[in-house]
């Protein structure tokens, strides 16, 4: 059984772009191991030579003509904006560092 | 005045002009100010919006143009399906201010079939939950017992409808989100076959489980919406293109011979035992109406659990990635970009979502993606196997809910795990993409229990024949909470 160590909770948590207070990282170091820990029972069965579902329902692709249709004005689209300007959605800066 | 009443029966007094639309608005409207101080069904009340739409649906009776179903009737919608210029916050302190630029597709076809938006119900945020006590507002109280949870997630839904704060109401069910809180506020919750009902405007938790469906007071009205909103949406890439048959045709009284399956899997350990019994006695009445009933397996339901979790947690970790301080919801300030992401999320979103995040991002990171994210949907497969196998055999499945009445506040809120393993009854349902609906089913110690029937992909219509001559049958529906006096003293303390 894989555990689950404080490391990898920091390591998760940076790709989900979340910042943890060292309480939660407590907190979900512990529960990762304990929902994980219980999931493991999936290692029982044996799965060899079965096909993953990813939908229940078979889908197909769905086309239609590229043609110019009805969207939501600019205005519109940036009304829940946090921060907008002249058009666009403004960030603070981008560090590359 | 008439806001106790079932869709069907208010039809016919909108329709024979015993009660104007506008009325009956100011009804529901009174009702809400009245009991939801304590109940806290609702995050947001739509007044004059409401009032404004019935007064159109009022000139129209006047006109004396024909009145559809459910036409002048009010209605409440979870705060995850998207409202035009009116909030829908999914409960969480990250789209507190998220004013939709367009309408869901379900808000669209109830609006086009002329019910009136009440307002935006109550639910856990983000939909993850199975007590609504993860809102980021308020904690809604079951009215059956006001120590206890509404159960989860569409709990504003379930209460709205069972405490007559609206006619019907919708919820969305990801792991059992409409079933769970309509058995244990006593109403009827249908989660239909997924792709059934579009999920445009939906705010996304777990793409290829999420699906939106009734809550009502009885079987006819739930297949009454189901009627309005079903069918195929050029919006929504995985709606399934069928034939929406008329819902209400298969309301017969009459179950002469149906092949009922009971999942002996559904009856053993984690079920309450009183639980077990109520819904025994309810198999009984069954098979007293003619239905032939057998013992039937379901192997791999012990795995739906954590092929859910995993499942769900992962697309959940996914859709949530666009919370991210830039476009819409909440930002946090900080100076550079990458802070300003994490700091968002981290104000933004609640101790659950957090936790579903971490979990799935988990789940799908780099060198664990095979041993669960891919083993889940392996698992899958399996759990899809054995319905496919079962409805060989039966037209209908059945089983309880959930494994309890609704539990107390807090009870199980501090084991996050605890808290998961009490779906065991829902997620495989969702897992097989297929449709079940919760029923009034009796009570234990006082609070309802709900029956489950599932049933084959696009087979709504069969479960609402069960659904319906039970129903007929029994009386279970037509009890209610007596909750006013105590509801009165909590709002105003």
């Amino acid at each position: 059984m894989v555990t689950i160590s404080r490391e990898d909770v920091e390591y998760v948590a940076a790709l989900a772009r979340l910042e943890l207070t060292e309480q939660e990282t407590q907190e979900y170091t512990e529960q990762l191991n304990s929902i994980l820990g219980y999931a493991a029972m999936l290692e029982r069965l044996d799965t060899d030579g079965v096909l993953p579902t990813a939908h229940a329902v078979p889908l197909h692709n769905v086309l239609r003509e590229d043609q110019v249709g009805l969207s939501i004005p600019q205005e519109k689209a940036l009304q829940n904006a946090p921060d907008a300007d002249e058009g666009f959605f403004r960030v603070p800066k981008i560090s590359l560092t | 005045m008439g806001i106790e009443k079932s869709v069907s029966e208010l039809h016919e007094l909108l329709v024979h002009k015993d009660i104007s639309s506008s009325e009956l608005t100011k009804a529901y409207i009174k009702r809400i100010q009245t009991v939801d101080p304590g109940l806290k069904a609702y995050l947001t009340v739509l007044e004059d919006q409401a009032l404004a739409q019935a007064t159109e649906v009022d000139r129209k009776i006047a006109q004396g143009e024909v009145l559809g179903a459910l036409e002048g009737i009010p209605m409440a919608l979870k705060d995850n399906m998207c409202t035009e210029g009116v909030r829908t916050s999914c409960a969480s302190k990250m789209l507190e201010n998220f004013i939709p630029p367009y309408n869901a597709t379900v808000t669209d076809r109830l609006r086009v079939a002329g019910t009136i938006l009440l307002g935006k119900v109550n639910m856990d945020e983000f939909a993850m939950g199975s007590s609504t006590e993860n809102s980021y507002f308020a904690k809604t109280r079951n009215p059956w017992d006001l120590e206890c949870v509404p159960g989860g997630s569409s709990g504003g839904s379930a209460v709205a409808v069972a405490a007559d704060e609206a006619a019907f109401a919708l919820g969305s069910d990801t792991g059992g989100s409409i079933r769970q809180p309509a058995a244990f506020c006593g109403v009827v919750g249908m989660k239909p076959t997924y792709g059934a009902v579009s999920r445009y405007g939906l705010i996304a938790f777990a793409s290829s489980l999420d699906q939106i469906g009734p809550l009502t007071k009885t079987v006819r009205d739930n297949a009454l919406v189901m009627n309005a909103i079903a069918g195929y949406d050029a919006m929504d890439s995985t709606s399934v293109s069928y034939e929406r048959p008329d819902y209400t045709k298969f309301l017969v009284n009459d179950i002469t011979g149906l092949r009922i399956g009971i999942p002996r899997e559904y009856f053993g350990e984690g079920i309450d035992l009183d639980v077990a019994r109520g819904i025994q006695a309810g198999i009984q009445t069954l098979i007293d109406l003619g239905a032939e009933v057998s013992e039937c397996s379901l192997p791999h339901t012990e795995y739906a659990i954590p092929a859910y979790y995993l499942i769900a947690t992962a697309e959940a970790s996914s859709n949530l990635a666009r919370y991210d301080g830039v476009r819409y919801g909440f930002r946090a300030e900080a100076e550079d970009v990458l802070g300003m992401f994490k700091k968002t999320r981290a104000a933004g979103f609640g101790q659950e979502v957090k936790r579903r995040i971490m979990l799935g991002t988990y789940a799908l990171s780099s060198g664990y993606y095979d041993a669960y994210y891919l083993k889940a949907q392996k698992v899958r497969t399996l759990i899809k196997q054995d319905f496919d196998k079962a409805f060989e055999r039966f037209d209908v499945l059945l089983s309880p809910t959930a494994p309890t009445a609704a539990f107390k506040f807090g009870e199980k809120s501090a084991n996050p795990l605890a808290m998961y393993l009490s779906d065991i009854t829902t997620v495989p349902i969702n897992l097989a993409g297929i449709p079940a609906i919760s029923i009034p089913a009796g009570f234990v110690n006082g609070l309802p229990i709900g029956m489950q029937l599932m049933g084959k992909p696009l087979d709504e219509g069969t479960l609402y024949r069960v659904a319906y001559t039970f129903e007929q049958n029994t009386n279970y529906h037509t009890l209610k909470p007596i909750f006013s006096g105590e509801v009165l003293a909590c709002g105003s303390r």
